[in-house]
Parts: structure tokens; sequence; C-alpha cells
């Protein structure tokens, strides 16, 4: 079986991100960039299927300007067997870019898709739902827990109350939780050796799929700041403040 | 020009969220229809109709929508989106599941977790988990749009005399299949929708030491929550998390204790009207959004603080 794997280039998620003055978005030069955390669960997932025997190929593939390679760089070094880049110089909307994804499922025909539940920047949680739309696939999303049998995948699923436990036949795209499983690191070797591995490259226009962003972001601000209260010296006059100040209690 | 509004249920009742997804849709346009799809659901068909909000209820019963699987809702909502302009559903984990599946079926960009509709077409919704809001135009046609239930006030319940209309269920692909939900019962109130909400973080060091919390949240009748950092730590199961990659919540008194106030934790509380801090750390972030900051302890605070609450004579419910 084969697995594609999709990473996203994104603000390292430690970063404190500052808004720009004019509200065109938020400051991205200079600001240290990684692979969004989810998708190291993906690729994680993808690896260990592999390692499991189930799995015989995993591709990583990344959609975005030049350096975005390095998350497939990345992924390559802790066991994916190659990699494709799909060039895009700018911001392409999670319907555009689950068109190309579309895409390149088509060319590679893969058994699953592993994505990240969400990416950090635009908070949307939509690629992978929407590439299952449009593949007519299955879907498993916030996945906690996988499962790969001959033609299915048993997969327990994080909601809002509590766990799900789902059936997806294959071809079915899933998407990964943090607590999916704890990523690796790279080791020095195979950083060395991911140097080596292909990373095939296209362009995002030449692919015949209408990438147009169709929401406009008219400005980004800062939310309202909330100023910090008072200290208080001890629990009596805390309780005393939410029953009598803060009437909350 | 009308909304069509996925109301979550559990083939019983409708879940809270629905009427404050109900409210959000009537910011968009007044016309809204609630769309009741289930499994021998009539209830939850004639919960919605009673609802003044609501215009029209279209009632789809088939045992194929009994779990809400994606791949069998989606079909089902995408037949019924031709006389919609909006469609919209709650930016939770039924909302999130769907909705992209109805979007691309439309060929439709979505916009997700909206916290305020500006206009039938802009909207404002958080990103950079709430570090910056954005406000963004829609310029689809058909617009697929998913609100975070607690930035809207919950729609009244009664007084509406909406129509119920059967609709047709939807041809299903079948291949995919419920198993099972292990939902978390608790006597608590709900986190997401809990008036006050009693978080334990790292700070607390073990499983045990949450008893010192659930005493707590006990005494005010509170829903539990926690960091990342305690579910992690396997000090508390992770749907009682609150944060960017857990819940939001917005309760009227947000108590965190033990808890530093990472990035992620303060995008899933921040909204809170009232916060507490209590923490050995003075220099812990949280204190920066608190309103009332307790530096201390949390092993000699927490029991001070429940024989303080015992003392009072009545506590709010």
């Amino acid at each position: 079986m084969k697995i594609l794997v999709a990473v996203k280039r994104v603000i390292d998620y430690n970063v404190q991100i500052r808004v720009k003055e004019d509200g065109s978005g938020v400051h991205t030069d200079n600001v240290k960039m990684s692979t969004n955390p989810p998708d190291d669960n993906a690729t994680e997932e993808s690896v260990k299927l592999k390692e499991s025997g189930k799995v015989k190929e995993v591709v990583a593939v990344t959609i975005g300007e030049e350096k975005a390679q390095e998350t497939v760089r990345k992924a390559l070094a802790v066991g994916a067997d190659r990699g494709i880049h799909v060039k895009a110089d700018s911001y392409i909307e999670p319907l555009g870019i689950a068109k190309i994804l579309k895409k390149v499922v088509e060319k590679e025909k893969p058994d699953m898709v592993f994505l990240g539940k969400q990416a950090i920047d635009d908070d949307c949680n939509q690629t992978g739902q929407m590439l299952a739309a449009m593949l007519n696939w299955p879907q498993a999303t916030f996945s906690s827990k996988v499962s790969l049998k001959d033609k299915s995948m048993e997969i327990v699923r994080e909601i809002d109350e509590g766990l799900e436990t789902i059936e997806v036949n294959l071809p079915a795209v899933v998407t990964c939780d943090l607590r999916l499983n704890e990523p690796r690191y790279a080791s020095l070797p195979n950083i060395m050796k991911a140097k080596k591995k292909p990373i095939e490259q296209m362009a995002a226009k030449d692919l015949g799929v209408d990438i147009a962003n169709r929401v406009q972001q008219l400005k980004v601000e800062e939310p309202p700041k909330r100023k910090a209260g008072i200290k208080v010296a001890n629990v009596a006059e805390l309780v005393s403040k939410l029953k009598n100040e803060a009437k909350v209690i | 020009m009308s909304v069509l509004l996925i109301a979550e249920h559990d083939n019983k009742t409708l879940k809270p969220f629905t009427l404050n997804a109900i409210s959000a849709a009537s910011k968009i346009d007044a016309e809204v229809h609630v769309l009741v799809a289930g499994s021998g659901c009539e209830s939850v068909a004639k919960e919605a109709a009673i609802i003044p909000l609501v215009k029209k209820v279209l009632y789809c019963d088939s045992h194929n929508y009994q779990n809400y699987l994606p791949e069998n809702l989606a079909p089902l909502v995408t037949k019924n989106a031709d006389k919609y302009d909006h469609i919209v559903a709650s930016a939770n984990t039924f909302g999130k599941n769907f909705m992209p599946r109805v979007a691309a079926a439309l060929d439709t960009s979505q916009v997700s977790d909206v916290i305020k509709v500006n206009s039938p077409d802009t909207f404002v919704r958080p990103i950079y988990a709430g570090n910056a809001f954005a406000t963004v135009k829609s310029n689809d046609k058909k617009r697929c749009v998913t609100i975070r239930p607690t930035s809207f006030e919950p729609a009244p319940k009664t007084g509406g005399t909406a129509q119920v209309e059967k609709v047709d269920a939807a041809d299903v692909p079948n291949f995919s299949k419920f198993i099972k939900r292990e939902e978390t019962k608790s006597e608590r109130p709900e986190l997401g929708t809990a008036r006050i909400v009693v978080s334990g973080g790292r700070g607390l060091e073990s499983g045990e030491n949450f008893k010192l919390i659930t005493d707590i949240a006990d005494k005010l009748n509170a829903a539990v929550g926690a960091s990342r950092a305690a579910v992690d730590a396997g000090y508390i199961s992770n749907d009682h998390q609150v944060g960017q990659t857990g819940k939001v919540v917005v309760p009227d008194l947000y108590i965190a204790v033990g808890i530093s106030g990472a990035i992620q934790h303060l995008a899933g509380m921040k909204e809170s009207k009232i916060i507490v801090a209590i923490n050995k750390d003075g220099e812990a972030p949280i204190f920066s959004i608190a309103d009332y900051g307790l530096e201390a302890d949390l092993f000699k605070a927490l029991p001070e603080f429940l024989s303080e609450l015992n003392k009072l004579n009545t506590i709010q419910k």
C-alpha cells in the first residue's frame, strides 16, 4: 500500500505572531517557520505504518513557495521515501489546495492520504474533508488512533463529547490529531540521507485547476487586549472579590 | 435569500450549541431554515419548529443519518442547498467534520469559525489561534459558514410555530461505518456551556490531585477544564482540554489553577468574563490576563478556597 502525506510550512507554533500595522496580515519576514504540528503527526503515522510492513511507500507533498520544500525534506528525514513540491508563490485557500492535492492523488494513486487536522496559521480545518469529498472517498478527521486492516481502517476520533470509533473503506483521507502519536526527531545521518532522496517539482498553475481565491481578506487586526486586573493577597480576599465585586459566585 | 442551518442533536433533543448557531444564522438573514436529519428524530424537528427565529424546518428521517457520518450527511445538505445562499453550522467537531465536504461539492470556499457577522458576505474570524482577527469577504454566490458557538448568544427556545417539511433522504456512498461513541459521562455541567469553569494545569502534579479542582467545581456547580500540559501528562482525559486544540469556553467565571498560560491555552479561555489565576509563579503569563490573580501554592490555596466557599451563605447556581 502507499500513503501520500501532505505537509504545510507555517509560522512556528512557539512564535508570538505580530500583526502588521497596515492590517494586511502578520509579519513573516525573519520569523521562524516550521512544519504545521499535526502534519508531523501525519508523517509519523505514515512512517510507522511503513515500518509495520503494511505500507510500501510514503510520499510527502507540500504546496507553497521555494522554502516550503524544507517541510518535505523534514518528512524525508524521518522516513518518507520521496517528495513532491507543488510550487505556488501566494496563499491558496483550502478549496484550491484540495484541488491541487486531488491532482497529485490522481497521479500517485495512494491508498491513503494523511494530513494534519488543521493548519495553525489560517485555522481553517477544511483541506482533508474537501479532498475526501472531491475524490469521493471516506474521511476520518481528528484521528487519535489508526488501525490499518486489509481493505479498511478502524479509526478512533476525538470529538467534543469524548471519543468516536469509525471504520472507513480504503482509499480514505485521514486527518491527524496531536494525540495520534509522538513525532520522532530526525537523526543527523537521516537528515544527510534525506538530501539524496528525490523531490519532484511542479507548478500549481500548470495543473489545470481553478485555484483563484474566493474569500478576500479585508483586514487583519490584533484582538482586543485584555487588561491585567489586580493581585489579591489571600484566598479570603479572592472569595470576597468574586462574591461582592464581580458578583459571579 | 435565506439560510440553511444544520442542526446538531442526539436524535432526541437539540444540542445546546445549535441555538447559538441559529442566532448567528439570523444575523446573516432573517429567513432561517433548519435541517434536522437523523433517525427517529421527530421530537427534534418539533423542538426546532418552536424556536422563534426559525422560519421552517426541513426534516429527514433515515437510519443513514443516525450518527451523522459526514459521507452520508453532506450529500443530503448539498441536495437541499439549491434554494439557499448560506449553509451554516456550528464550528465544533460536528460542523467541522461535514461542512467542508458540502463546500467542496458546491465548489465554494468555506468561511470557518466565524465570531462576528458584519454583513451577509463579510465575517470576522480568528486566525493564529486567536492571536489575530481577520475580517473576510466571501465572493462566492453560495456560502458555507461555520460559526463559533460561544461567540453568539443562544436563541430563545420557545414561542415559534415554524412549518415542518419532510424531505427525502439522499443516496449514501456506503464506504464508512459508525462503530461506537464513548461519551464522557459527568454529573457536572458541560464544559462548553458551563457558567463557571475550574481548570487545572501541570501544577497539579498528578491525576489524584485533580480532586482539589473537582471539589471546588462541585461546590460552584462548575465544569472541570484542563490545560494541554495536564492532559498530555495523563492527569485527566482530553475532553476536558481548554485551548486551541481543545475547547473554546466563554464562562462568566474561569478559574485557572497551576496553569502558566501558554498561548494555546489562552486561545481557549481569554474571552471569559472574569478570569481568576492561582499560580505560585508570579511571573506566569496567565496573570497578564487575569482579573484576579493569587500568587500562592495551589496545594494550600485550594483547600482554603473550599473552606472559604463553605462559609458563604449562598452560592449562585
